[in-house]
């Protein structure tokens, strides 16, 4: 009882704001303070192996893990059996696809994805075909979505797996992963999805989505970091997929390696609560970001919302400000945290991959910012945000040449630029 | 990335920010850079014929911090100085003062394409007045 009022206080709105404030949600949660008083006596004081069978400190350890097991199988609709402990779900989407790839090679050598993947995805793929698997990348729509035609258009018979994420990181998209688990099943492939961003977020059911394997991870969903689950279907069919890591053969061979128990603990904690407040939670997210975004489109000219509103996790707002520079933006708003899709921005100095195959140019992916909400943001916070936003928009547009000229008409597309 | 005291200086007083009338014969303009690069910097310099000397630069930075810093310092040293002068300006120069690292040297070399660009465009105006004086002389 006293935890859940520990959890009310945060996110009270009386609670005076802190600067600097956190929006950034889709890269990390912070933990949800009921989850880590969950975790605490596992680090201390039952700290024992879940695989030692001989005494009570295993014992104890083993059933921590079980009802961690059937927390996260409750969230999606899965049993607990079904449920695979990882390191997170970078490991998840490789155990997934190259354990399908190897299991399945006999059956076929050919997966399909989509262009706007995590890179846990799509650097796999590209392991995965310099080892003789072929890849189709799909493109999306300008909405973010993928072409389900195209999707079924893609499917040959060396077709083994489709592995297509719930939910964008960048953009929030939500694909149709039920239509696309029937589209799957019908053509007897198996459909593998990277719900990280999704689970916790919106319901996702791998029954009535007809999901074959699911990645999903902890500190997304304000349990920790370094912990995550993928989600390995037993009956109709039974997928198996072949282990990546050889040792002591944990987790029904599946992944070796002595279980995080405080982590698995607290991701199972961490998904309860998902279950228990996701429909009041996803209310309140959708309510602060509609509110956010009407705050920027009414105060601001020349906004561009990436993908489409319709179908988007309720938290997520990715939004351009025509003709300024993401990284600039960001530096005048130095006292909020959120990202951009600037080449600046990224290590590798390119603009943002997923926002480019939108096809909406790169000089609006340069002048994007994503917007992630969460459970600790407050309306309060939302206000500051938009009129921080706003304020240094308007100065930027003001030192803007590019906003300039586009005032007087002169059509930017038509104009010859000086390459550099 | 933490930026050095300087650029986030010019970043939140940047100097000499506005445009002047291009057409103006005393004008000189540069633009360089692209929106899908992400920076383009419109640069301007108003020179006295008769000495020679930049009076008035000004600028509009459509990029990051370093990219409104440079070309924000860039400004401000061209005021003052005679063309010849401006174009012995060096991005390394930009590159030094405002401690810019490495990965943020292009903004610094943005800086020194628009400072050229800009005088170029006020030689060749100024050429051509020559030149159509001359014509008009001739014609006499």
């Amino acid at each position: 009882m006293t935890e859940v009022i520990v959890s009310e206080v945060i996110v009270s709105e009386k609670r005076p704001m802190k600067l600097p404030i956190y929006m950034d949600y889709h890269a990390t949660t912070p933990m949800d303070p009921r989850v880590f008083a969950a975790m605490k006596p596992y680090f201390l004081e039952t700290f024992g192996n879940a695989a030692s069978r001989n005494h009570s400190f295993g014992w104890e350890a083993e059933e921590a893990v079980e009802k961690s097991r059937k927390q996260i199988a409750g969230l999606i609709g899965a049993t607990a059996k079904e449920i695979v402990f990882t390191s997170g779900a970078t490991e998840s989407n490789n155990l997934a696809l190259k354990g399908v790839a190897e299991m399945y090679a006999e059956k076929g050598n050919h997966i399909i994805t989509a262009a706007t993947e995590h890179k846990a995805i799509l650097d796999t793929c590209k392991r995965l075909e310099k080892h003789g698997v072929r890849v189709t990348y799909l493109p999306v729509q300008q909405n973010g979505l993928v072409d389900l035609d195209q999707l079924q258009a893609a499917i040959t018979d060396k077709t083994i797996l489709i592995s297509l994420m719930y939910a964008n990181n960048e953009i929030g998209v939500l694909q149709p992963i039920a239509e696309i688990g029937k589209l799957a099943k019908a053509r007897g492939v198996l459909l593998h999805t990277d719900a990280t961003q999704a689970v916790g977020k919106v319901p996702v059911n791998v029954i009535t989505d007809n999901i074959d394997l699911m990645s999903l991870s902890g500190h997304k969903m304000y349990g920790p970091k370094g912990v995550g689950a993928l989600y390995v279907r037993r009956k109709s069919p039974r997928v198996q997929i072949t282990a990546q890591m050889d040792g002591g053969g944990h987790e029904r061979g599946m992944r070796s390696g002595t279980l995080n128990v405080p982590g698995i603990v607290g991701l199972g904690e961490a998904c309860a609560l998902c279950l228990a407040e996701m429909p009041a939670e996803s209310k309140r997210m959708a309510f602060l970001r509609d509110k956010l975004r009407d705050k920027l489109q009414s105060e601001l000219d020349e906004t561009y919302i990436n993908g489409t509103m319709s179908h988007r996790l309720p938290n997520n707002l990715n939004i351009s400000f025509a003709y300024v520079e993401g990284e600039s933006l960001l530096m005048g708003i130095n006292d909020i945290a959120v990202s951009s899709g600037s080449a600046c921005t990224s290590a590798t100095l390119e603009p943002s991959y997923v926002l480019k195959a939108l096809g909406a140019g790169d000089d609006l992916a340069h002048s994007s910012i994503r917007f992630g909400l969460g459970r600790f943001n407050t309306e309060a916070e939302v206000d500051y945000v938009a009129a921080k936003v706003i304020d240094v928009v308007r100065k930027l547009r003001e030192l803007s040449p590019l906003y300039e000229m586009a005032k007087e008409g002169i059509d930017l597309s038509k104009v010859q630029w000086a390459a550099h | 990335m933490a930026y050095s005291d300087k650029v986030i200086d010019h970043y939140n007083n940047p100097r000499n920010v506005g445009s002047m009338d291009k057409s103006d014969p005393n004008v000189g303009t540069g633009m360089v850079g692209a929106p899908e690069c992400g920076d383009v910097m419109k640069l301007q310099v108003k020179v006295n014929p008769a000495t020679g000397i930049i009076e008035d630069a000004k600028f509009k930075t459509f990029g990051c911090g370093s990219a409104i810093a440079s070309s924000s310092l860039a400004t401000e040293w061209l005021r003052g100085k005679t063309v010849d002068e401006a174009l012995a300006i060096k991005n390394t120069d930009i590159v030094n003062e405002l401690s810019l690292p490495p990965v943020k040297i292009h903004c610094s070399v943005l800086a020194e394409d628009a400072i050229k660009a800009a005088i170029g465009d006020y030689k060749k105006k100024a050429a051509s007045q020559t030149e159509s004086v001359a014509v008009g002389v001739s014609s006499k």
